[in-house]
Protein backbone atom coordinates (compact mmCIF):
# COMPACT_ATOMS: atom_id res chain seq x y z
CA UNK A 1 0.00 0.00 0.00
CA UNK A 2 1.09 3.50 -0.76
CA UNK A 3 2.45 5.13 2.59
CA UNK A 4 0.42 7.93 2.73
CA UNK A 5 -2.60 5.65 2.42
CA UNK A 6 -0.96 3.80 5.09
CA UNK A 7 -0.89 6.69 7.53
CA UNK A 8 -4.42 7.70 6.69
CA UNK A 9 -6.21 4.58 7.46
CA UNK A 10 -4.71 4.99 10.88
CA UNK A 11 -5.94 8.24 11.46
CA UNK A 12 -9.37 7.44 10.48
CA UNK A 13 -11.63 6.69 13.64
CA UNK A 14 -12.77 3.04 13.83
CA UNK A 15 -16.79 3.09 11.97
CA UNK A 16 -15.93 6.94 10.95
CA UNK A 17 -18.24 7.69 7.54
CA UNK A 18 -15.69 8.29 4.93
CA UNK A 19 -15.45 10.39 1.43
CA UNK A 20 -12.27 9.80 -0.53
CA UNK A 21 -12.05 12.45 -3.37
CA UNK A 22 -10.35 10.83 -6.42
CA UNK A 23 -10.52 7.16 -4.77
CA UNK A 24 -8.47 5.51 -7.81
CA UNK A 25 -9.55 1.99 -7.80
CA UNK A 26 -11.10 2.16 -4.58
CA UNK A 27 -8.54 -0.08 -2.83
CA UNK A 28 -8.02 3.00 0.36
CA UNK A 29 -11.71 2.75 0.84
CA UNK A 30 -11.64 -0.98 0.87
CA UNK A 31 -8.79 -1.48 3.39
CA UNK A 32 -10.67 1.23 5.65
CA UNK A 33 -13.59 -0.80 5.79
CA UNK A 34 -11.85 -4.00 5.93
CA UNK A 35 -9.49 -2.82 8.79
CA UNK A 36 -11.22 0.34 10.60
CA UNK A 37 -14.63 -0.49 9.85
CA UNK A 38 -15.51 2.84 8.60
CA UNK A 39 -18.14 2.79 5.25
CA UNK A 40 -17.53 5.64 2.83
CA UNK A 41 -17.73 6.40 -1.09
CA UNK A 42 -15.41 7.41 -3.39
CA UNK A 43 -15.45 9.97 -5.89
CA UNK A 44 -13.61 9.11 -8.95
CA UNK A 45 -14.02 10.40 -12.76
CA UNK A 46 -11.68 8.12 -14.90
CA UNK A 47 -13.77 5.47 -16.25
CA UNK A 48 -11.41 2.54 -15.49
CA UNK A 49 -10.64 3.61 -11.75
CA UNK A 50 -15.02 3.58 -11.29
CA UNK A 51 -15.08 0.34 -13.14
CA UNK A 52 -12.78 -1.34 -10.64
CA UNK A 53 -14.20 0.06 -7.66
CA UNK A 54 -17.48 -1.48 -8.78
CA UNK A 55 -15.30 -4.80 -9.25
CA UNK A 56 -13.80 -3.99 -5.72
CA UNK A 57 -17.31 -3.75 -4.24
CA UNK A 58 -16.80 -0.29 -3.12
CA UNK A 59 -19.65 3.04 -3.85
CA UNK A 60 -18.20 4.40 -6.40
CA UNK A 61 -19.90 7.89 -7.52
CA UNK A 62 -18.86 9.43 -11.05
CA UNK A 63 -19.00 12.99 -11.06
CA UNK A 64 -16.43 15.88 -11.32
CA UNK A 65 -15.23 17.21 -8.24
CA UNK A 66 -14.28 20.41 -9.90
CA UNK A 67 -17.89 20.99 -9.74
CA UNK A 68 -18.04 20.93 -5.87
CA UNK A 69 -19.46 18.51 -3.35
CA UNK A 70 -23.31 19.48 -4.14
CA UNK A 71 -24.18 15.98 -4.09
CA UNK A 72 -23.29 15.52 -0.44
CA UNK A 73 -24.79 17.55 2.66
CA UNK A 74 -23.19 19.80 5.16
CA UNK A 75 -21.62 17.94 8.02
CA UNK A 76 -22.41 14.48 6.41
CA UNK A 77 -18.94 12.83 7.28
CA UNK A 78 -16.46 11.91 9.65
CA UNK A 79 -13.77 12.49 7.53
CA UNK A 80 -13.47 13.56 3.96
CA UNK A 81 -9.63 12.33 2.16
CA UNK A 82 -7.88 13.68 -0.71
CA UNK A 83 -4.53 11.50 -1.27
CA UNK A 84 -2.57 12.97 -4.19
CA UNK A 85 -5.41 14.52 -6.05
CA UNK A 86 -4.59 18.24 -4.56
CA UNK A 87 -2.09 18.93 -6.89
CA UNK A 88 -4.87 18.21 -10.01
CA UNK A 89 -7.54 20.51 -8.53
CA UNK A 90 -7.92 23.81 -10.21
CA UNK A 91 -10.03 25.03 -7.51
CA UNK A 92 -7.82 24.43 -5.23
CA UNK A 93 -9.64 27.11 -2.72
CA UNK A 94 -12.95 25.97 -2.98
CA UNK A 95 -12.42 22.14 -3.07
CA UNK A 96 -10.44 22.38 0.52
CA UNK A 97 -14.29 24.75 1.91
CA UNK A 98 -15.81 22.12 0.22
CA UNK A 99 -14.14 19.06 2.41
CA UNK A 100 -14.72 20.67 5.58
CA UNK A 101 -18.51 21.81 4.98
CA UNK A 102 -19.28 18.30 4.06
CA UNK A 103 -17.11 16.58 6.50
CA UNK A 104 -15.75 17.15 10.04
CA UNK A 105 -12.51 16.43 9.15
CA UNK A 106 -10.54 16.38 5.98
CA UNK A 107 -7.34 14.34 5.36
CA UNK A 108 -5.08 15.41 2.73
CA UNK A 109 -2.23 14.36 0.98
CA UNK A 110 0.31 15.46 -1.96
CA UNK A 111 3.90 15.24 -3.17
CA UNK A 112 6.07 17.97 -1.56
CA UNK A 113 7.51 20.51 -3.88
CA UNK A 114 9.74 21.42 -1.77
CA UNK A 115 11.62 18.21 -1.78
CA UNK A 116 15.44 18.41 -2.30
CA UNK A 117 15.23 16.44 -5.28
CA UNK A 118 12.66 18.81 -6.51
CA UNK A 119 14.85 21.92 -5.97
CA UNK A 120 18.22 20.70 -7.44
CA UNK A 121 16.23 19.85 -10.42
CA UNK A 122 14.40 23.09 -11.13
CA UNK A 123 18.04 24.61 -9.89
CA UNK A 124 19.59 22.65 -12.50
CA UNK A 125 17.02 24.24 -14.67
CA UNK A 126 14.12 21.33 -15.30
CA UNK A 127 10.77 20.12 -13.77
CA UNK A 128 10.95 18.15 -11.50
CA UNK A 129 10.31 14.45 -12.20
CA UNK A 130 10.69 11.82 -9.70
CA UNK A 131 9.02 8.79 -7.81
CA UNK A 132 6.30 11.14 -6.17
CA UNK A 133 6.17 13.51 -9.49
CA UNK A 134 6.28 11.14 -12.45
CA UNK A 135 5.47 12.80 -15.01
CA UNK A 136 6.72 15.27 -17.98
CA UNK A 137 5.76 18.70 -17.80
CA UNK A 138 3.73 17.80 -21.17
CA UNK A 139 1.53 15.39 -20.21
CA UNK A 140 1.10 15.72 -16.13
CA UNK A 141 -2.25 15.83 -15.11
CA UNK A 142 -0.78 18.40 -11.92
CA UNK A 143 -2.07 21.50 -12.38
CA UNK A 144 -1.43 22.99 -8.86
CA UNK A 145 2.26 22.05 -7.04
CA UNK A 146 2.68 23.27 -3.44
CA UNK A 147 5.36 22.44 -0.96
CA UNK A 148 4.61 22.09 2.92
CA UNK A 149 4.76 25.80 3.48
CA UNK A 150 2.75 26.71 0.82
CA UNK A 151 0.69 24.53 1.89
CA UNK A 152 0.23 25.60 5.68
CA UNK A 153 -0.03 29.26 4.44
CA UNK A 154 -3.12 28.13 2.26
CA UNK A 155 -4.70 26.55 5.60
CA UNK A 156 -3.84 29.68 7.25
CA UNK A 157 -5.84 31.90 5.02
CA UNK A 158 -8.56 29.64 4.67
CA UNK A 159 -8.48 29.33 8.65
CA UNK A 160 -8.21 25.69 8.52
CA UNK A 161 -6.57 23.55 12.02
CA UNK A 162 -3.77 21.31 11.29
CA UNK A 163 -4.27 18.68 13.76
CA UNK A 164 -1.25 16.14 12.43
CA UNK A 165 1.26 16.50 9.81
CA UNK A 166 3.18 13.67 8.08
CA UNK A 167 6.28 13.92 6.15
CA UNK A 168 7.56 11.06 4.56
CA UNK A 169 10.12 9.56 2.29
CA UNK A 170 10.77 6.53 0.34
CA UNK A 171 7.72 5.39 3.13
CA UNK A 172 9.35 6.50 6.54
CA UNK A 173 8.56 9.30 8.53
CA UNK A 174 10.70 12.34 8.01
CA UNK A 175 10.68 14.55 11.53
CA UNK A 176 13.80 16.66 10.98
CA UNK A 177 13.79 19.72 8.32
CA UNK A 178 10.48 17.89 6.58
CA UNK A 179 9.73 20.65 3.62
CA UNK A 180 13.40 20.07 2.72
CA UNK A 181 13.56 15.97 3.18
CA UNK A 182 10.05 14.87 2.93
CA UNK A 183 8.82 14.05 -0.57
CA UNK A 184 5.37 13.02 0.96
CA UNK A 185 2.91 15.42 3.05
CA UNK A 186 -0.17 14.28 4.93
CA UNK A 187 -2.27 16.08 6.65
CA UNK A 188 -5.17 15.96 8.91
CA UNK A 189 -7.18 19.15 9.31
CA UNK A 190 -10.52 20.41 10.57
CA UNK A 191 -12.02 23.72 10.23
CA UNK A 192 -10.72 26.06 12.99
CA UNK B 1 -28.95 -36.08 -28.30
CA UNK B 2 -28.56 -32.62 -30.64
CA UNK B 3 -26.47 -29.83 -29.45
CA UNK B 4 -28.16 -26.37 -29.01
CA UNK B 5 -28.88 -24.90 -32.22
CA UNK B 6 -28.37 -21.32 -31.27
CA UNK B 7 -25.91 -18.91 -30.01
CA UNK B 8 -24.58 -20.15 -26.88
CA UNK B 9 -24.27 -16.31 -25.23
CA UNK B 10 -28.47 -16.58 -26.49
CA UNK B 11 -30.76 -18.10 -23.34
CA UNK B 12 -32.59 -19.94 -26.23
CA UNK B 13 -36.03 -20.18 -27.03
CA UNK B 14 -38.39 -19.05 -24.77
CA UNK B 15 -41.92 -19.50 -23.77
CA UNK B 16 -44.19 -16.15 -22.48
CA UNK B 17 -46.22 -17.23 -19.57
CA UNK B 18 -49.25 -15.65 -17.84
CA UNK B 19 -50.49 -15.75 -14.42
CA UNK B 20 -53.79 -14.57 -13.48
CA UNK B 21 -55.21 -12.63 -10.35
CA UNK B 22 -58.92 -12.34 -9.54
CA UNK B 23 -57.97 -10.14 -6.15
CA UNK B 24 -59.50 -6.61 -7.41
CA UNK B 25 -56.58 -4.35 -7.66
CA UNK B 26 -57.20 -0.90 -6.11
CA UNK B 27 -55.45 1.52 -8.83
CA UNK B 28 -54.01 4.87 -8.03
CA UNK B 29 -56.58 6.91 -9.46
CA UNK B 30 -59.22 5.88 -7.13
CA UNK B 31 -60.38 2.80 -10.04
CA UNK B 32 -60.41 -0.77 -9.48
CA UNK B 33 -59.29 -3.39 -12.35
CA UNK B 34 -61.79 -6.65 -10.98
CA UNK B 35 -58.68 -9.26 -12.12
CA UNK B 36 -56.35 -9.03 -14.48
CA UNK B 37 -53.66 -10.97 -16.67
CA UNK B 38 -49.75 -10.36 -16.17
CA UNK B 39 -47.14 -11.96 -19.15
CA UNK B 40 -43.67 -12.93 -18.13
CA UNK B 41 -40.95 -14.94 -18.99
CA UNK B 42 -38.32 -16.36 -16.47
CA UNK B 43 -34.99 -17.60 -17.19
CA UNK B 44 -32.63 -19.72 -15.37
CA UNK B 45 -33.85 -21.31 -12.01
CA UNK B 46 -34.73 -20.03 -8.41
CA UNK B 47 -32.39 -21.22 -5.98
CA UNK B 48 -33.12 -22.99 -3.04
CA UNK B 49 -32.70 -20.18 -1.01
CA UNK B 50 -35.21 -18.20 -3.51
CA UNK B 51 -32.51 -15.72 -3.27
CA UNK B 52 -31.16 -15.10 -6.65
CA UNK B 53 -34.55 -13.89 -8.44
CA UNK B 54 -33.78 -10.28 -10.66
CA UNK B 55 -36.78 -8.54 -11.71
CA UNK B 56 -36.06 -7.12 -15.61
CA UNK B 57 -38.85 -4.08 -15.75
CA UNK B 58 -39.46 -2.78 -19.37
CA UNK B 59 -39.29 0.47 -20.72
CA UNK B 60 -42.42 2.03 -22.99
CA UNK B 61 -42.10 -0.13 -26.28
CA UNK B 62 -40.54 -3.35 -24.92
CA UNK B 63 -42.26 -6.41 -23.03
CA UNK B 64 -41.66 -9.08 -20.97
CA UNK B 65 -39.69 -10.96 -23.44
CA UNK B 66 -36.50 -9.76 -22.30
CA UNK B 67 -34.03 -12.27 -23.90
CA UNK B 68 -34.19 -15.17 -26.32
CA UNK B 69 -36.20 -15.96 -29.14
CA UNK B 70 -39.24 -17.72 -29.82
CA UNK B 71 -39.48 -21.29 -31.34
CA UNK B 72 -41.67 -19.95 -33.94
CA UNK B 73 -40.13 -17.07 -34.31
CA UNK B 74 -36.46 -16.67 -34.08
CA UNK B 75 -36.39 -12.76 -35.42
CA UNK B 76 -38.21 -12.43 -32.10
CA UNK B 77 -35.19 -11.47 -29.96
CA UNK B 78 -35.73 -10.25 -26.90
CA UNK B 79 -35.35 -6.36 -26.01
CA UNK B 80 -32.49 -6.54 -23.71
CA UNK B 81 -30.96 -9.83 -25.05
CA UNK B 82 -27.67 -8.09 -25.23
CA UNK B 83 -27.34 -8.04 -21.21
CA UNK B 84 -28.97 -10.96 -20.27
CA UNK B 85 -27.49 -14.42 -21.28
CA UNK B 86 -25.21 -17.72 -20.35
CA UNK B 87 -21.89 -15.23 -19.69
CA UNK B 88 -23.85 -12.38 -20.75
CA UNK B 89 -23.68 -9.56 -17.41
CA UNK B 90 -27.23 -10.88 -15.94
CA UNK B 91 -26.45 -14.39 -16.49
CA UNK B 92 -29.09 -17.34 -15.85
CA UNK B 93 -27.06 -19.74 -14.37
CA UNK B 94 -26.41 -17.75 -11.33
CA UNK B 95 -29.81 -15.76 -11.37
CA UNK B 96 -33.33 -16.81 -11.92
CA UNK B 97 -34.71 -13.54 -14.06
CA UNK B 98 -37.75 -12.52 -14.08
CA UNK B 99 -39.24 -10.16 -17.47
CA UNK B 100 -42.30 -8.62 -16.25
CA UNK B 101 -45.07 -7.10 -18.43
CA UNK B 102 -47.38 -4.22 -16.82
CA UNK B 103 -51.36 -3.65 -16.93
CA UNK B 104 -52.19 -1.69 -19.78
CA UNK B 105 -49.92 -2.99 -22.43
CA UNK B 106 -50.54 -4.60 -25.65
CA UNK B 107 -48.17 -7.58 -25.15
CA UNK B 108 -50.45 -10.23 -23.57
CA UNK B 109 -50.83 -8.08 -20.08
CA UNK B 110 -54.10 -6.74 -19.37
CA UNK B 111 -55.04 -4.03 -21.32
CA UNK B 112 -57.21 -1.69 -22.89
CA UNK B 113 -57.85 -4.04 -25.99
CA UNK B 114 -58.86 -6.86 -23.30
CA UNK B 115 -62.51 -7.23 -22.60
CA UNK B 116 -64.09 -5.77 -20.31
CA UNK B 117 -66.11 -8.17 -18.35
CA UNK B 118 -68.83 -5.97 -17.90
CA UNK B 119 -69.56 -5.36 -21.14
CA UNK B 120 -68.14 -8.21 -22.94
CA UNK B 121 -66.57 -5.58 -25.56
CA UNK B 122 -62.88 -4.58 -25.69
CA UNK B 123 -62.15 -1.77 -22.88
CA UNK B 124 -61.03 0.82 -25.53
CA UNK B 125 -61.33 3.86 -23.38
CA UNK B 126 -62.64 2.82 -20.27
CA UNK B 127 -59.78 1.15 -19.57
CA UNK B 128 -58.23 3.21 -16.27
CA UNK B 129 -55.53 5.25 -16.53
CA UNK B 130 -52.53 3.50 -14.48
CA UNK B 131 -49.19 4.34 -12.70
CA UNK B 132 -46.33 3.74 -11.79
CA UNK B 133 -46.96 2.59 -8.54
CA UNK B 134 -49.93 0.39 -9.96
CA UNK B 135 -47.66 -1.54 -11.81
CA UNK B 136 -45.33 -2.33 -8.93
CA UNK B 137 -48.29 -3.73 -7.14
CA UNK B 138 -49.54 -5.83 -10.23
CA UNK B 139 -45.81 -7.36 -9.97
CA UNK B 140 -45.74 -7.82 -6.25
CA UNK B 141 -48.32 -10.41 -6.74
CA UNK B 142 -46.25 -11.86 -9.42
CA UNK B 143 -43.68 -12.17 -6.99
CA UNK B 144 -45.76 -13.89 -4.82
CA UNK B 145 -46.89 -16.19 -7.55
CA UNK B 146 -43.42 -17.13 -7.99
CA UNK B 147 -42.18 -17.73 -4.56
CA UNK B 148 -40.21 -14.39 -4.74
CA UNK B 149 -40.15 -12.79 -1.35
CA UNK B 150 -37.07 -10.68 -1.52
CA UNK B 151 -35.46 -9.77 -5.28
CA UNK B 152 -31.63 -9.98 -4.94
CA UNK B 153 -32.18 -7.27 -7.87
CA UNK B 154 -34.69 -5.03 -9.43
CA UNK B 155 -33.11 -3.67 -12.93
CA UNK B 156 -34.57 -1.69 -15.53
CA UNK B 157 -34.18 1.64 -17.83
CA UNK B 158 -36.21 4.82 -18.40
CA UNK B 159 -39.61 4.09 -17.72
CA UNK B 160 -38.16 0.36 -16.54
CA UNK B 161 -36.05 2.05 -13.51
CA UNK B 162 -38.74 4.14 -12.52
CA UNK B 163 -40.60 1.13 -11.62
CA UNK B 164 -37.27 -0.82 -10.09
CA UNK B 165 -37.26 2.99 -8.10
CA UNK B 166 -40.56 2.71 -7.28
CA UNK B 167 -40.26 -1.20 -6.18
CA UNK B 168 -37.83 0.06 -3.44
CA UNK B 169 -40.58 2.40 -1.98
CA UNK B 170 -43.69 0.48 -2.65
CA UNK B 171 -41.79 -2.53 -1.17
CA UNK B 172 -38.64 -1.41 0.36
CA UNK B 173 -38.18 -5.62 2.20
CA UNK B 174 -38.30 -7.32 -1.07
CA UNK B 175 -35.30 -5.44 -2.79
CA UNK B 176 -32.02 -5.87 -1.62
CA UNK B 177 -30.51 -3.85 -5.10
CA UNK B 178 -32.17 -1.72 -7.17
CA UNK B 179 -30.19 -0.75 -10.77
CA UNK B 180 -31.77 2.07 -11.76
CA UNK B 181 -30.67 3.11 -15.38
CA UNK B 182 -31.05 6.21 -17.59
CA UNK B 183 -34.04 7.47 -15.01
CA UNK B 184 -35.48 10.35 -13.39
CA UNK B 185 -37.84 10.93 -10.10
CA UNK B 186 -39.83 12.70 -12.29
CA UNK B 187 -40.74 14.44 -15.58
CA UNK B 188 -39.50 18.00 -16.62
CA UNK B 189 -42.37 19.77 -18.07
CA UNK B 190 -40.31 19.36 -21.34
CA UNK B 191 -40.47 15.48 -21.07
CA UNK B 192 -44.19 16.47 -20.27
CA UNK B 193 -44.75 18.43 -23.41
CA UNK B 194 -42.92 15.66 -25.74
CA UNK B 195 -46.03 13.37 -24.64
CA UNK B 196 -48.51 15.49 -24.56
CA UNK B 197 -47.70 16.50 -28.64
CA UNK B 198 -47.57 12.35 -28.78
CA UNK B 199 -51.08 11.69 -27.50
CA UNK B 200 -52.70 14.74 -29.49
CA UNK B 201 -51.02 13.38 -32.57
CA UNK B 202 -53.09 9.58 -31.44
CA UNK B 203 -56.30 11.61 -29.95
CA UNK B 204 -57.01 13.90 -33.30
CA UNK B 205 -56.61 11.06 -35.55
CA UNK B 206 -59.83 10.21 -37.02
CA UNK B 207 -59.50 6.74 -36.70
CA UNK B 208 -59.20 7.36 -32.94
CA UNK B 209 -62.87 7.57 -32.27
CA UNK B 210 -62.44 8.38 -28.67
CA UNK B 211 -60.28 5.54 -27.65
CA UNK B 212 -63.20 2.92 -29.28
CA UNK B 213 -61.58 1.90 -32.47
CA UNK B 214 -61.80 -1.27 -31.77
CA UNK B 215 -65.03 -1.82 -32.53
CA UNK B 216 -64.90 0.50 -35.81
CA UNK B 217 -62.47 -2.07 -36.76
CA UNK B 218 -60.02 0.63 -37.63
CA UNK B 219 -56.55 1.64 -36.21
CA UNK B 220 -55.36 5.11 -35.51
CA UNK B 221 -52.19 4.84 -37.52
CA UNK B 222 -51.20 8.24 -38.51
CA UNK B 223 -51.51 9.46 -35.27
CA UNK B 224 -49.34 6.25 -33.78
CA UNK B 225 -46.95 7.10 -36.62
CA UNK B 226 -46.56 10.32 -35.62
CA UNK B 227 -46.26 9.59 -31.99
CA UNK B 228 -43.77 7.33 -32.87
CA UNK B 229 -41.54 9.61 -34.67
CA UNK B 230 -41.60 12.28 -31.77
CA UNK B 231 -40.78 9.80 -29.40
CA UNK B 232 -37.98 8.40 -31.63
CA UNK B 233 -35.87 12.42 -31.91
CA UNK B 234 -36.16 12.42 -28.40
CA UNK B 235 -34.46 9.09 -27.17
CA UNK B 236 -31.38 9.48 -29.22
CA UNK B 237 -28.67 12.46 -29.07
CA UNK B 238 -28.47 15.31 -32.13
CA UNK B 239 -24.29 13.56 -32.75
CA UNK B 240 -25.74 10.22 -32.62
CA UNK B 241 -28.18 11.52 -35.43
CA UNK B 242 -25.78 13.37 -37.00
CA UNK B 243 -23.24 10.41 -36.78
CA UNK B 244 -26.09 7.44 -38.59
CA UNK B 245 -27.55 10.23 -40.90
CA UNK B 246 -25.65 13.20 -42.02
CA UNK B 247 -27.68 14.65 -44.43
CA UNK B 248 -27.68 12.19 -46.70
CA UNK B 249 -30.23 12.60 -49.52
CA UNK B 250 -31.98 9.29 -50.81
CA UNK B 251 -32.05 9.98 -54.22
CA UNK B 252 -29.15 11.82 -54.60
CA UNK B 253 -30.17 14.98 -55.06
CA UNK B 254 -33.02 17.57 -53.57
CA UNK B 255 -36.66 16.51 -54.62
CA UNK B 256 -38.14 20.00 -54.38
CA UNK B 257 -41.33 17.93 -53.03
CA UNK B 258 -42.50 16.47 -49.86
CA UNK B 259 -41.66 12.82 -50.47
CA UNK B 260 -38.63 11.66 -48.71
CA UNK B 261 -35.59 13.71 -49.43
CA UNK B 262 -33.11 13.24 -46.51
CA UNK B 263 -32.09 9.93 -44.99
CA UNK B 264 -33.62 10.43 -41.36
CA UNK B 265 -36.82 11.44 -43.29
CA UNK B 266 -37.08 7.74 -44.27
CA UNK B 267 -35.64 6.53 -41.14
CA UNK B 268 -38.28 8.26 -39.28
CA UNK B 269 -41.25 7.55 -41.43
CA UNK B 270 -40.29 3.26 -41.28
CA UNK B 271 -39.67 3.77 -37.45
CA UNK B 272 -42.90 5.41 -37.10
CA UNK B 273 -45.07 2.73 -39.47
CA UNK B 274 -43.69 -0.27 -37.81
CA UNK B 275 -44.56 0.78 -34.36
CA UNK B 276 -47.96 1.70 -35.74
CA UNK B 277 -48.10 -2.05 -36.82
CA UNK B 278 -47.75 -3.48 -33.64
CA UNK B 279 -48.31 -0.87 -30.94
CA UNK B 280 -52.23 -0.07 -29.49
CA UNK B 281 -52.53 3.37 -29.64
CA UNK B 282 -55.06 3.34 -25.78
CA UNK B 283 -51.77 1.61 -24.34
CA UNK B 284 -49.59 4.69 -25.59
CA UNK B 285 -51.51 6.89 -23.85
CA UNK B 286 -51.44 5.52 -20.85
CA UNK B 287 -47.64 4.62 -20.62
CA UNK B 288 -47.17 8.39 -21.51
CA UNK B 289 -49.59 9.16 -18.60
CA UNK B 290 -47.57 6.92 -16.30
CA UNK B 291 -44.68 8.21 -16.85
CA UNK B 292 -45.79 11.98 -16.60
CA UNK B 293 -47.64 11.56 -13.39
CA UNK B 294 -44.79 9.79 -11.98
CA UNK B 295 -43.14 11.81 -8.77
CA UNK B 296 -42.66 10.12 -6.34
CA UNK B 297 -41.65 13.60 -3.99
CA UNK B 298 -44.87 14.78 -4.99
CA UNK B 299 -46.77 13.60 -1.24
CA UNK B 300 -43.59 15.23 0.57
CA UNK B 301 -43.58 18.81 -0.91
CA UNK B 302 -41.51 17.96 -3.72
CA UNK B 303 -38.36 16.55 -1.27
CA UNK B 304 -37.27 14.03 -2.74
CA UNK B 305 -34.92 12.75 -0.10
CA UNK B 306 -37.90 12.51 2.51
CA UNK B 307 -39.45 10.25 -0.26
CA UNK B 308 -36.62 7.76 -1.19
CA UNK B 309 -36.06 8.16 3.13
CA UNK B 310 -38.39 4.50 3.40
CA UNK B 311 -36.24 2.71 0.58
CA UNK B 312 -33.98 -0.06 1.83
CA UNK B 313 -32.49 -1.44 -0.80
CA UNK B 314 -28.62 -0.51 -2.35
CA UNK B 315 -28.58 1.15 -5.33
CA UNK B 316 -26.92 1.60 -8.97
CA UNK B 317 -27.54 4.29 -10.49
CA UNK B 318 -25.81 4.95 -14.45
CA UNK B 319 -27.03 7.63 -16.58
CA UNK B 320 -25.35 8.20 -20.02
CA UNK B 321 -24.19 12.13 -20.77
CA UNK B 322 -25.79 12.06 -24.56
CA UNK B 323 -29.19 11.37 -22.95
CA UNK B 324 -30.93 14.75 -23.47
CA UNK B 325 -34.37 13.61 -22.31
CA UNK B 326 -33.40 11.84 -18.66
CA UNK B 327 -30.64 13.83 -17.97
CA UNK B 328 -27.34 12.84 -16.03
CA UNK B 329 -28.37 15.76 -13.75
CA UNK B 330 -32.18 13.84 -13.05
CA UNK B 331 -29.59 10.59 -11.76
CA UNK B 332 -27.83 13.10 -9.89
CA UNK B 333 -30.85 14.65 -7.74
CA UNK B 334 -31.45 10.48 -7.20
CA UNK B 335 -27.98 10.16 -6.38
CA UNK B 336 -28.30 13.07 -3.52
CA UNK B 337 -31.78 12.22 -1.96
CA UNK B 338 -30.32 8.56 -1.55
CA UNK B 339 -26.77 9.99 -0.02
CA UNK B 340 -29.10 12.66 2.23
CA UNK B 341 -30.62 8.85 3.02
CA UNK B 342 -27.03 7.35 3.75
CA UNK B 343 -28.29 4.83 1.48
CA UNK B 344 -25.56 2.49 -0.38
CA UNK B 345 -25.25 3.78 -3.88
CA UNK B 346 -23.14 3.66 -6.56
CA UNK B 347 -23.31 5.95 -9.34
CA UNK B 348 -21.66 5.81 -13.33
CA UNK B 349 -21.96 8.85 -15.80
CA UNK B 350 -21.27 6.77 -19.05
CA UNK B 351 -19.98 9.07 -22.08
CA UNK B 352 -22.03 7.25 -24.61
CA UNK B 353 -22.85 8.93 -27.69
CA UNK B 354 -25.99 6.83 -27.98
CA UNK B 355 -28.58 9.47 -25.92
CA UNK B 356 -31.64 8.05 -23.76
CA UNK B 357 -31.45 4.78 -25.71
CA UNK B 358 -28.14 4.18 -25.20
CA UNK B 359 -29.05 1.73 -22.48
CA UNK B 360 -30.50 -0.58 -24.56
CA UNK B 361 -27.11 -0.40 -26.31
CA UNK B 362 -23.76 -2.37 -25.38
CA UNK B 363 -21.48 0.18 -24.42
CA UNK B 364 -18.35 -1.64 -22.97
CA UNK B 365 -17.64 -0.07 -19.56
CA UNK B 366 -21.71 0.25 -19.36
CA UNK B 367 -22.11 -3.44 -19.32
CA UNK B 368 -18.67 -3.75 -17.51
CA UNK B 369 -20.10 -1.67 -14.82
CA UNK B 370 -23.07 -3.88 -14.42
CA UNK B 371 -21.50 -7.30 -15.43
CA UNK B 372 -19.02 -5.99 -11.73
CA UNK B 373 -22.22 -5.24 -9.75
CA UNK B 374 -24.40 -7.69 -9.97
CA UNK B 375 -21.34 -10.61 -9.81
CA UNK B 376 -20.68 -9.08 -6.59
CA UNK B 377 -24.85 -9.41 -5.17
CA UNK B 378 -24.11 -12.22 -2.55
CA UNK B 379 -27.04 -15.23 -3.63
Amino acid sequence: MRPDLAAIVQWVPKGARVLDLGCGDGSLLRSLWQEREAPGYGVEIDDDNVLACVANDVNVLQVDLESGLSLFGDGSFDCVILSETLQTIHRTEFLMREMLRVGREMIVSFPNFGHWRARVQVALGRMPVSQELPYEWYETPNVHHCTIRDFEDLCRRLGVRIRERLALHDGKPVTTLPNLLGSLAVYRCTAA
Amino acid sequence: MNAPQHDPSSVGPVVAQKARFDTPLKLRSGAELPSYELAYETYGTLNAARSNAVLVCHALNASHHVAGFYQNEPENVGWWDNLVGPGKPLDPRRFFIVGSNYIGSCFGSTGPASINPKTGKPWGADFPVVTVEDWVEAQARLADHLGIERFAAVIGGSLGAMQALQWTLSYPERVRHAIVIAAAAKLTPQNIAFNEVARQAIMTDPDFHGGHYYEKGVVPTRGLRIARMIGHITYISGEAMAEKFGRVLRRGQPGFDFDVDFEVESYLRYQGDKFSSYFDANTYLRITKALDYFDPAADYGGDLTAALARAKAAFLLVSFKSDWRFTPARSREMVKALLDNRRIVSYLEIDAPGGHDAFLLEDERYHAGLRSYLANIDL
